[in-house]
């Protein structure tokens, strides 16, 4: 490993640039990923906003749904808003597949149409972020060993379970980084992550 | 002007969410499911492609808001619907109807030959389209949250779009290697605000996504224009018009994902059928240009 952690950013469709920026704010090295060789050298791997109809297509039509899942039980990967609902394991309004990566039931565009869009305040552990919601999904199940880090009016909107993590909202579109660094700090604990029975979180 | 209100953040935060997409013209609802099966990451509600307005003829209106609530209803992905540009009403309309995006269009009839709509006083975001960059950044300056360049709609060529997106790109360009009391001479020759001027100056960007539009017909054509600058691409009547749309429209999807990677490209390209019949700009009256309307 070289001293920035190599992040990979789901390049398909969606704000990966602006998650490229964060990644590199935070103190990582961002490397677009549009084919599944493109995983072979990075340690974590960003799923951005977008929208996940069309990412979920280029997936199976370019042949990186699998690959993506199997990348996902060795090393980490970080989904926001449309990335989320890839990551989940059930999706409903309306149902689609996903990678099943984060044991959660999401339901797109919950909160309405884009004049539902907000920003608002989050609590974390460590303080107060701000969380930009766009046309955004709501996490109606998390399972066991998902742990909830932040709500907004109840519902988990940034959650993890082992070393994936999923926010419904965008911190790639604020100034705080506190969440993609923590997303590294998860990636350099994580190692080369062979042992998938035991993640280092 | 304040760029970082949570209301214009959120409107440009949409459109960040497009970036490397294809917006797709629908006149129906069966067609909008075929779009969004295909990959496109918005639809644009019309009631005719603009392919037939020119055709037509006639004044263009915005849509019936029936064609518009049926699309609406039968996708998950964002709805963007036309307004006449300055028709401030229309877009009042559109904005309680719910629909993701407003494009003041020149695709439409123009409701006022002096004035676009004051897009900041809406909670809706608006797309605008321009043809250089004076244009762009007033726009951007009425409350625009994106930007597509307007090549010309409906034509099936995509000579006027790659002149317009050089053209702002180049403008652009040449923004960021002048002096400060250089840009107020510029700003002046621009006809936009100098605080707009001083941004593009610093960043070589716009403050907005830059997509492009008019013209577009193949998937060459959607990896051309990323290739010049294009943060994305809508397609009007080049899906619609075309002998197998929904081929088309899967072919330009891949196109815009992948529009520096030629194998993917030939992949995308091999089982193309006939694309939409095209017109030659030069053959076009001035009087049946699209892109000259907007001030």
């Amino acid at each position: 490993m070289t001293d920035k952690p190599r992040v990979g950013v789901l390049a398909l469709q969606g704000d990966f640039d602006a998650h490229r920026r964060a990644i590199e704010r935070a103190g990582g090295d961002a490397v677009e990923v549009r084919t599944a060789e493109d995983l072979r050298d990075v340690e974590g791997l960003v799923i951005p906003g977008g929208e996940s109809t069309t990412m979920l297509k280029l997936l199976n039509d370019e042949h990186l749904f699998e690959p993506v899942r199997e990348f996902g039980k060795r090393k980490p990967v970080f989904g926001t808003c449309a990335g989320a609902i890839l990551l989940a394991s059930e999706v409903v309004n309306p149902h689609q597949d996903s990678l099943g990566l984060v044991d959660i039931t999401v339901e797109r565009n919950a909160y309405g149409r884009q004049i539902d869009s907000r920003i608002s305040d989050i609590e974390l552990d460590d303080g107060k972020t701000e969380a930009v919601f766009i046309r955004a999904p709501v996490i109606r199940r998390v399972g066991q060993g998902v742990k909830v880090l932040a709500s907004y009016r109840n519902d988990p909107v940034l959650v993890e379970q082992g070393r994936h993590l999923i926010a419904t909202f965008h911190p790639e579109l604020s100034r705080d980084i506190s969440i993609h660094r923590k997303f590294l700090e998860t990636l350099i604990q994580n190692g080369d992550g062979r042992d998938d029975e035991n993640p280092s979180r | 002007m304040n760029f970082q209100t949570d209301q214009f953040r959120l409107k440009v935060g949409l459109a960040e969410m497009l970036k490397g997409g294809v917006i797709m013209d629908v006149v129906n609802a069966e067609q909008a499911v075929v779009a969004e099966k295909a990959g496109a990451v918005a639809v644009m509600a019309l009631e005719r492609v603009p392919a037939d307005i020119r055709k037509e003829g006639g004044v263009a209106r915005m849509s019936q808001i029936r064609i518009i609530r049926d699309i609406m209803e039968a996708v998950s992905i964002p709805v963007m619907a036309k307004v006449r540009i300055g028709h401030f009403m229309e877009a009042r309309i559109l904005e309680v109807l719910g629909v993701d995006y407003i494009d003041e269009s020149e695709v439409l009839t123009p409701a006022d030959e002096e004035h676009h709509v004051s897009k900041h006083d809406f909670k809706v975001p608006f797309v605008c389209g321009a043809r250089n960059l004076g244009e762009a950044l007033r726009r951007i300056a009425e409350g625009a949250a994106m930007i597509r360049t307007k090549g010309e709609a409906g034509s099936g060529n995509i000579v006027e779009a790659v002149r317009h997106i050089r053209t702002i790109v180049k403008e652009m360009k040449q923004l960021t290697v002048l002096g400060k009391e250089e840009l107020v001479h510029e700003a002046k020759n621009l006809q936009a605000p100098l605080e707009l001027v001083e941004y593009v100056a610093e960043h070589g960007k716009l403050p907005v996504p830059n997509f492009s539009a008019g013209g577009i017909a193949t998937p060459a054509d959607a990896a051309l224009v990323m290739q010049l600058g294009a943060e994305a691409v809508f397609v009007g009547s080049g899906i619609f018009k075309s002998s197998d749309p929904e081929t088309r429209a899967r072919a330009i999807v891949k196109a815009a994902t992948y529009y520096r990677d030629p194998v993917k490209l030939l992949e995308a390209s091999e089982e193309l059928g006939e694309a939409m019949p095209g017109l030659e700009i030069s053959k076009l009256e001035s009087s049946e240009l699209m892109q000259t309307r907007g001030w």
